[in-house]
């Protein structure tokens, strides 16, 4: 087929955003919307992660706060937060997060596969790295993240 | 294709319930043409659809049925009781195999055996295969569009028919020749067949000689213009099959003359294989020929174009003749209607022919009735925004606002009544299963329908058919005293089950009663002490009796008969009718009969609720959950164990909750005296005194589910919108007792009272 | 200009796979649903060939070809029956009704046209 990579190479488009002071990114193909923050809706025996639902015209939009569910540092004030709502197929949930940064398009070429260091948590939600003007960002893997439909809150 | 065979489906259920109808017309005495037609017409056309798909299982079976409704129809037999009974088993039998093919399933090995043997014992035939052919439709055939365009192009690529080759083609062995000479009747003409189309197929066929032979043609004096004078020799050249196709034998040719058949002179003859001539006598017959009515034009002289029986071409003479006088008029057999466009004589009772209807994907009819939910939260808030902005509530806006909401109710009631079908479907069901009960316990059981046009929401009717089926199963298996019992009570032998529906104050009330012996009150008292259900002095009333067949762990039947052992209770009956949002409730008398009422909301979309505030956050519980409301006062509270209290109600005792507390919202509180509470429960079911926080408002609200974006959360129902945007989780309170801690008490205080 | 074509079936799924059939090969069909409806299609239409079911309520399929075949705009037009049988009695009956030829239900397309155009062009 064609050998000059460049021009054919298969590229990622990401929306990056900064959550518990770290740089994360989905998949834009994942994204459906993005909006301020809301008060949620708490449910009851929710895991310590799930913010609650939102109303997201007329729908029922479950809330991950994304620094609990990484456990990674939550500070700063909630009512910055912005939400992303994402899709995966069957599921949609909102994903709480502190802003967000920019989109990118990366080849892939340029993605990595994130290092197998046992002890850091949150190694299992993330699904590859990538490096932008000199900052790692870490591209989530949102099967992890969102809870599997069904689960019953324990 | 696969729209037209879904389709086929939904037909298909029609028919079977104009079966199941006419059936039941006829079983009531009401035996005329129209009747057994209805009957007839419903297994034939399901059988001729089932054909096109290649179902073939149950094609023999509607052909099997088929013939025995047709040996009814023409007279030739008369069914009595049993075979009527033959009838509808035939009929549910028929039901299933339709059902099965449409959802790729199998019957049980042996049921459509005996049936189908049953069947053609009545008609006295042995259960031959008839040859039904089985074609099943290719409808994915591209036919490349044929049938004449402008400019007459008429030829048609027939698969397997060999073009017509060039003369210069190499001689093959499997050339044929052959001889016909074809003669029509005046009878062919009058039929509307024409020879020239005739012709033009065997053209179709291979290289053609056209001969005409003009010598009985009259002179125009005396001609009839719709008589046959001309006959025809072809002689038909048919070059070697392409590829595997089969050669032209004469079965292919006579098949050509197949419609004609009997209506002319025919004579096929092969000649010797030979190689074709290089000269035609006459070119053959040009495959597009032209469209003006007449001879073929390379036909020998056919100097009037008076035998086309075309539509009568301008210059022909005027056609006012009668037709050819030896094809006797038909005199159609006696058939329900027999003269054209008159309407048939009303019947005193026809199956009812549905109303003019549009079919609708299930889907958009969701998303309409989640938009019309939508604009009665959005006009909510509008209310509430209305009136915190400090109007006066006689105002311009706010009478408006009244009436718009007014408007709202009724487009809301309006949409999820689309949903609504009739519950008829249902009662037929039940039909069945009283048929097959009666027949397993070997009792003579009447059923009697009233309301089956009665409209229920689509997904009730769906739930409501398990409930139904145990209790009409119960109804025949128990209520239901044995034959010579009732008789020895001077009862008629034959037991009556009847199921009621009716639509009644906004809500729905079916009823399913039996003519039975009524509840044995001693004996439930006396199982339901021996289950422990009930304290052995406990003092209970009749109803209350009743009632403990509701109860979890009771089963009635001593004698297990067929069908009772299946391990559905009443309560499982019960509790489904609960989360359907309904009530079920039981009278008897004894020697009388028993009837369960049940009360079911209309859609199950919308929910009366009341909206109570706990733990800061707002719920709502729904309305037919709640049985009082209290105030709790010091002698009402008691403590139970460690960690739980109880409120003395009415004589009675009943754990004590903490909304608040069981989801995980807070802690206990350190003294509920005075709070809020609901006595939440069912009538004879689980109940609890739930502690909120304080109680709101009460209100319709539109049910959102849960489920499917976030997943089961338990003593949680669904979601709904309120007026301030915000959501508002709904209770589902036997669920939320079920699974209570009961937690009222903080576990190191120490025990109060 | 394609040939037009009244099909006459009570069955909606036989009205279906008729119009498709009939004009995937390039005719124009027109359906009517029983005898009576048949006759009020013939008020507007007069078409190359009518092709019918028998069995119909209201008014059947022998019923209607005999009110057809009386009318003398219609005497001529070809139709052909839909029989569910290839007995020989019921292609006798069909022809005494006035019958020009019969197709066998369930029907295959080729056969369809091949029909169609013995009695149509």
């Amino acid at each position: 087929m064609n050998d000059q990579a460049r021009t054919t190479e298969q590229m990622t488009e990401l929306l990056s955003f900064r959550v518990g002071g770290q740089d994360y990114s989905v998949p834009i193909m994942s994204v459906r919307e993005i909006r301020g923050s809301a008060r949620a809706t708490s449910l009851p025996h929710a895991p310590p992660y799930m913010r609650g639902v939102i109303n997201l015209r007329g729908t029922v939009l479950p809330i991950v706060d994304l620094a609990a569910r990484l456990g990674l540092d939550v500070e700063g004030d909630e009512a910055r937060n912005v939400i992303i709502v994402v899709d995966l197929g069957e599921r949609t949930a909102g994903l709480m997060v502190d802003a967000v940064s920019d989109i990118l398009t990366i080849p892939d070429s340029e993605v990595q596969p994130p290092p197998d260091l046992a002890a850091d948590g949150a190694r299992g939600f993330v699904s590859g790295l990538t490096i932008v003007e000199g900052r790692m960002i870490r591209i989530l893997d949102l099967h992890e993240v969102l809870p599997p439909p069904g689960e019953e809150a324990a | 294709m696969a729209e037209i065979r879904a389709a086929f489906f939904v037909e298909a259920e029609e028919l079977l319930e104009s079966l199941q109808d006419g059936l039941q017309l006829y079983d009531d005495g009401q035996r005329d043409d129209e009747t057994i037609n209805v009957v007839f017409r419903a297994v034939h056309s399901i059988k001729g659809g089932a054909g096109a798909f290649g179902l073939d299982e149950l094609v023999q079976f509607a052909h099997t049925f088929e013939t025995a409704l047709d040996a009814v129809r023409s007279g030739a037999l008369d069914p009595d009781g049993a075979a009527v009974k033959l009838f509808f088993r035939s009929a549910d039998i028929l039901a299933d195999l339709v059902r099965a093919a449409r959802d790729g399933t199998d019957l049980p090995a042996d049921v459509t055996g005996p049936v189908l043997a049953a069947l053609g014992e009545l008609t006295g035939e042995e259960e031959e295969e008839e040859e039904v052919d089985f074609q099943p439709a290719t409808l994915s055939l591209d036919l490349g569009g044929a049938g004449g365009d402008a400019g007459g192009a008429g030829g048609l690529d027939i698969p397997g028919l060999p073009p017509l080759p060039p003369l210069e083609a190499p001689q093959a062995p499997a050339r044929s020749t052959w001889t016909i000479r074809f003669a029509p009747h005046d009878a062919l003409l009058v039929s509307g067949n024409e020879p020239l189309y005739l012709l033009r197929a065997l053209a179709e066929m291979g290289e053609t000689e056209v001969s005409c032979d003009c010598t009985e043609l009259p002179g125009l004096d005396t001609i009839d213009p719709e008589a046959a004078y001309l006959a025809w020799t072809i002689r038909l050249d048919c070059p070697p099959p392409e590829g595997d196709g089969p050669p032209v034998d004469e079965a292919a040719i006579r098949e050509v003359f197949e419609f004609v058949d009997g209506l002319c002179d025919l004579e096929i003859t092969a000649e010797a294989v030979e190689p074709p001539s290089d000269a035609a006598a006459l070119p053959p017959l040009d495959p597009a020929p032209d469209t003006a009515p007449g001879a073929p034009a390379d036909v020998a002289p056919a100097p009037i174009a008076a035998e086309a029986p075309t539509p009568a071409p301008a210059d022909a003479p005027a056609a006012a003749a009668p037709p050819a006088p030896d094809l006797p008029r038909p005199a159609p057999d006696s058939k329900p209607a027999a003269k054209p466009a008159a309407a048939p004589a009303p019947e005193p009772r026809t199956a009812t022919r549905p109303a003019a209807t549009v079919r609708v994907d299930l889907e958009r009819i969701d998303r309409l009735v989640n938009l019309v939910g939508e604009l009665v939260i959005n006009q909510a808030m509008l209310s509430q925004r209305v009136a915190e902005a400090g109007l006066p509530p006689n105002s311009p806006v706010a009478t408006g606002l009244e009436e718009f909401m007014q408007l709202t109710r009724d487009i809301q009631e309006s949409v999820m009544m689309i949903r609504a079908q009739p519950i008829k479907s249902l009662f037929q069901r039940m039909a069945r299963i009283v048929r097959e009960a009666s027949s397993d316990v070997g009792k003579e059981v009447r059923f009697v329908t009233e309301g089956e046009n009665t409209e229920v929401d689509k997904t009730v009717i769906e739930r409501l058919a398990d409930p139904l089926t145990h209790m009409i199963r119960n109804a025949v298996d128990h209520g239901l005293e044995k034959t010579e019992d009732r008789v020895a009570a001077g009862k008629p032998a034959e037991g009556r089950v009847t199921l009621k529906a009716a639509h009644r104050s906004g809500r729905i009330l079916i009823e399913i009663a039996d003519d039975g012996g009524g509840i044995n009150r001693p004996r439930v008292r006396e199982i339901a002490e021996e289950r422990g259900l009930i304290a052995p002095d406990a003092q209970l009333t009749e109803s209350e009796i009743d009632n403990l067949l509701f109860m979890p762990g009771f089963s009635t039947a001593s004698e297990v008969s067929s069908l009772s052992g299946r391990g559905v209770g009443m309560d499982v009956v019960r509790s489904s009718i609960q989360a359907l949002g309904g009530r079920v409730a039981i009278t008897s008398r004894r020697g009388e009969g028993t009837t369960f009422s049940i009360s079911l909301p209309l859609t199950l979309a919308v929910l009366d609720g009341m909206v109570v505030g706990a733990a800061g956050e707002t719920l709502v519980v729904p309305l037919n959950a709640i049985l009082e409301t209290l105030t709790l006062g010091e002698e009402d509270l008691r403590a139970l164990g460690p960690q739980t209290h109880v409120v003395q109600i009415r004589g009675g005792f009943v754990p004590l909750i903490d909304l608040g507390t069981e989801l995980g919202y807070r802690a206990p509180l350190d003294n509920y005296m005075g709070s809020t509470v609901l006595l939440i429960g069912q009538e004879e079911g689980q109940r609890a005194a739930m502690v909120v926080d304080a109680i709101e408002d009460q209100r319709q609200v539109v049910i959102k589910g849960l489920e499917a974006t976030y997943g089961r959360v338990p003593g949680i129902a669904a979601a709904t919108i309120l007026g301030d945007g915000q959501i508002a989780l709904i209770l589902d309170p036997p669920d939320l007792i079920a699974g209570a801690s009961g937690r009222t008490r903080a576990a190191n205080l120490p025990l109060a009272g | 200009m394609s040939l037009d074509i009244l099909a006459v079936d009570d069955s909606r799924t036989m009205r279906d796979m008729l119009r498709l059939a009939l004009t995937q090969a390039g005719f124009t069909p027109h359906l009517a649903e029983d005898g009576i409806d048949g006759l009020e299609k013939l008020k507007g239409l007069t078409p190359d060939v009518i092709i019918t079911d028998v069995n119909m309520p209201r008014l059947d399929g022998f019923g209607f070809i005999d009110a057809v075949r009386t009318e003398e705009e219609w005497r001529r037009i070809p139709i052909l029956v839909l029989t569910t049988e290839s007995a020989a009695e019921l292609k006798a009956r069909a022809r005494e009704a006035g019958a020009t030829g019969w197709i066998v239900k369930p029907f295959d397309p080729v056969k369809l046209v091949k029909a169609l155009h013995m009695v149509a062009g």
